[in-house]
């Protein structure tokens, strides 16, 4: 007895464990809030990060959250080579993030920051890392929802898969910009 | 759906996605840790009875003549330290949500098996090596973890501080990390099977207490545990990489304090609750009336778990943060006395002018009330700030801990266990053996427990290995010696569970399907139940709690029982024929 028609229980069981994840790094987040006001220098940085890249990084991830919505919205009209044009974009978009994330990681510890020397290093380098973490994981489950593409298994009728995709993304892309705002603007 | 002759041994009973074999897997290896857990608790009460005295066999056997056959001084933190873990995130946890919960949320709602069986597979499977991981612990030539189940930063995170800190503790965190991700993974197939799997008639206000209790400890799990899991990652990097997030000095190591207790707050609650639920069903059975106040129960329940979220700082009060918090964390604190005063009254409403079958679960189900609210009205002390702060870490706490754990949360165990036995094995527990262990259990577990006020109250330490070196403390000894002695007894008493228990999986008097007397869904299909549950998906009509029901002879009134001229469930048509009462 289904108490929520249109929601499968893949799609209740994704909302638990997003709801999971977001609590998650609500406690890397939270270690990253007392940690910085506790401080008693925290580093300037407009200077020490490049902000303005990271800011096309971040309206890069925006779009990729964009297409991931134009493929589940193709494959809602049964266009199956759209789904796949969508995810690869997606995809793409999403490796593209990652590795624009690891020269900022390259030229930050080029500058002598590490994990280990200071505060403000330890909460960046986990808090970014865990989320590229979360992006590359994201990458994977495209690949494989792509290839699940390939083998038909989406259709007009049956897609949940590309659904919980979706969600997936949109979470992970969330969290950036909670990040990105409490990292680099604030 | 009867392909079970096809399953090799393996596939159906060691790597099975059945939620009943799942359930009994859990069952039998928290078992297993209680029994070590229980073992350390001997060593640490030895200690404090005859600090530095040889330990007859043991002490050869585990500390060595070399040694003096003693406890060695730096040991004791490692015994305190790994009961707690291990009664803890091995025992009461696994016990409650993965033994209790797994068995019977599919027999309860109605479902052929949780929502997701192969998730529930890696759910057990994971704390496998979590298991390994916390017993290898004890073999490693430092030691295992001592810095206490609570493992403060900046201790925890020194490799060199003390035996335990080095491969120990790393072997502590690796393993909870995978306990909690096990944890997790099981709150999501619970929650998902009980708001989406109910059987047609089954609303969420016909749902009995242990399986709401069970659904409420799964939200708190999903909300609470990644906090866990992300102060244990911060953990692993401070100790590997050397990063400083609780380091001395240059990180916060009250941070720690705010990330573990926001977890482990309400992993009290996670550790309270279906232990409540059990004693609900227990107590309305054996009564054979209907539970009091079925509502205000369940909106406790959640005004428990919520406020639980927001109390953990009465862990604090002492840590040097900022004193205002204290206000507030000790008003939310006190509040929870609220709801939890709402269902011992509740329970006690249940019981009055009830028929009272006083049998094994039914008895501990009693203790369970009297115990837990001993425990909590201690709490209550706890709560102020100005109090807990002469309170804290002395054995007042040890004292409260033990009774809302031990005598709430284990004698609800000793309840659910011994009332579900027949429905997951086939047969009988001995009644009368249930009887002695309830009663040595209840007379020892109080004489050890209770002195642990007045001997928190005089000032006495918790963790100290050999508190009468402190001159004022040097009179409490016949008092601990008194409560080891109990001890003795209170573990002998628990072979009589565990003789009770095996020799009943194989020689117990067959059971039926409802031994009992009981209305829930569960005691409608066999003992145990077959592969797919239930022949065939029950309707339900009505609550869980109609005992001594006016609309029937029999003084209960299962679920899925129709009653001709009764109101259908919203949609459901009137069975034809209504079936035959009773069973």
């Amino acid at each position: 007895m289904n108490p929520m028609p249109g929601v499968g229980t893949m799609k209740f069981a994704m909302w638990l464990f997003l709801a999971s994840e977001a609590l998650f790094f609500a406690a890397l987040i939270s270690a990253y809030v007392l940690l910085r006001l506790t401080s008693p220098s925290w580093p300037d940085v407009s200077e020490l990060l490049n902000v303005p890249l990271v800011a096309l990084n971040t309206s890069l991830l925006l779009i990729s959250s964009v297409t991931m919505v134009y493929g589940f919205a193709s494959i809602e009209d049964g266009k199956q080579s759209r789904l796949r044009l969508y995810l690869i974009a997606t995809a793409v978009i999403g490796t593209v993030f990652v590795s624009i994330q690891a020269v900022e990681w390259a030229q930050l510890i080029g500058e002598g920051v590490t994990a280990s020397n200071s505060v403000f290093g330890s909460t960046f380098y986990v808090l970014t890392g865990f989320h590229g973490l979360h992006v590359l994981i994201g990458i994977l489950f495209l690949v494989l929802t792509i290839f699940r593409s390939y083998r038909g298994r989406y259709s007009q009728a049956e897609h949940g898969g590309v659904e919980l995709m979706g969600l997936y993304w949109h979470f992970v892309d969330i969290v950036w910009i909670f990040l990105f705002t409490i990292i680099y603007l604030i | 759906m009867t392909e079970t002759a096809e399953l090799s041994f393996v596939r159906r009973y060691v790597f099975s996605t059945d939620h009943k074999v799942i359930g009994k897997q859990f069952l039998f290896t928290a078992m297993g840790f209680f029994t070590i857990g229980g073992l350390l608790a001997i060593l640490m009460r030895t200690q404090l009875a005859w600090p530095w005295q040889e330990i007859p066999i043991i002490g050869p056997l585990l500390y060595g003549e070399a040694s003096g056959n003693i406890l060695p001084p730096e040991s004791y933190p490692a015994l305190v330290t790994m009961h707690g873990t291990i009664m803890i995130f091995f025992f009461i946890i696994p016990i409650l949500s993965g033994a209790l919960g797994n068995f019977l949320i599919p027999l309860m709602t109605g479902a052929r098996d949780m929502a997701f069986p192969r998730l529930n597979l890696a759910s057990y499977w994971l704390m496998v090596p979590a298991f390994l991981l916390v017993l290898s612990s004890f073999l490693v030539t430092t030691g295992p973890a001592s810095a206490g189940w609570t493992s403060y930063a900046p201790l925890s995170i020194l490799q060199d501080a003390a035996p335990g800190s080095a491969m120990g503790q790393t072997l502590w965190v690796l393993s909870l990390m995978l306990v909690g991700t096990s944890s997790l993974v099981g709150a999501i197939n619970y929650i998902t099977t009980i708001v989406m799997l109910r059987a047609p008639g089954l609303d969420m206000f016909r749902l009995p207490m242990t399986i709401w209790a069970l659904f409420i400890t799964a939200i708190l799990v999903t909300f609470a545990t990644p906090v866990l899991t992300g102060a244990l990652i911060l953990m692993f990097f401070d100790r590997s990489l050397g990063t400083l997030f609780f380091a001395a000095g240059e990180g916060q190591v009250i941070l720690w304090q705010h990330l573990f207790w926001f977890y482990s707050h309400p992993a009290v609650y996670i550790m309270i609750l279906p232990a409540m639920g059990v004693a609900s069903d227990v107590i309305s059975t054996f009564s054979r009336k209907p539970l009091f106040g079925y509502k205000p129960m369940v909106y406790s329940i959640w005004a428990i778990a919520g406020l639980g979220f927001i109390v953990w700082g009465h862990h604090m009060f002492v840590s040097g943060m900022n004193p205002l918090l204290g206000i507030t964390f000790m008003t939310s604190t006190m509040l929870i006395a609220i709801p939890s005063a709402v269902k011992t009254f509740n329970w006690l409403g249940t019981l009055w002018r009830g028929n009272l079958q006083m049998q094994a679960p039914m008895l501990n189900a009693l203790a369970f009330v009297s115990t837990f609210v001993i425990g909590g009205l201690s709490g209550i002390f706890s709560a102020a700030t100005p109090v807990d702060i002469f309170l804290h870490d002395t054995y007042w706490i040890v004292g409260h801990i033990h009774y809302v754990l031990f005598g709430g949360s284990l004698f609800g165990v000793f309840a659910g266990v011994q009332y579900w036995f027949p429905k997951m094995f086939g047969r009988m527990m001995s009644n009368t053996a249930g009887i002695y262990h309830f009663v040595i259990t209840f007379v020892t577990f109080n004489m050890i427990f209770l002195p642990m006020f007045y001997l928190g109250a005089f000032g006495m330490p918790r963790r100290i290995a050999d508190p009468y070196q402190y001159e004022m403390f040097s009179g409490l000894q016949g008092t601990n010696q008194f409560m080891t002695y109990a001890l003795f007894v209170l573990a002998a008493a628990q072979l009589i569970f565990a003789f009770n228990f095996f020799y009943s999986l194989f020689r117990g008097k067959v059971a039926g399907k409802n031994p009992w007397k009981a209305n829930t869904l569960e005691w409608t299909t066999d003992s145990p139940p077959p592969l797919e549950n239930f022949e065939e998906i029950p309707t339900v009509y009505r609550g869980p709690y109609e005992y001594s029901s006016p609309l029937v002879a029999a003084d209960y009134l299962p679920q899925d029982q129709y009653v001709d001229g009764t109101e259908s469930p919203r949609g459901m048509p009137a069975p034809a024929v209504s079936p035959a009462a009773g069973d």
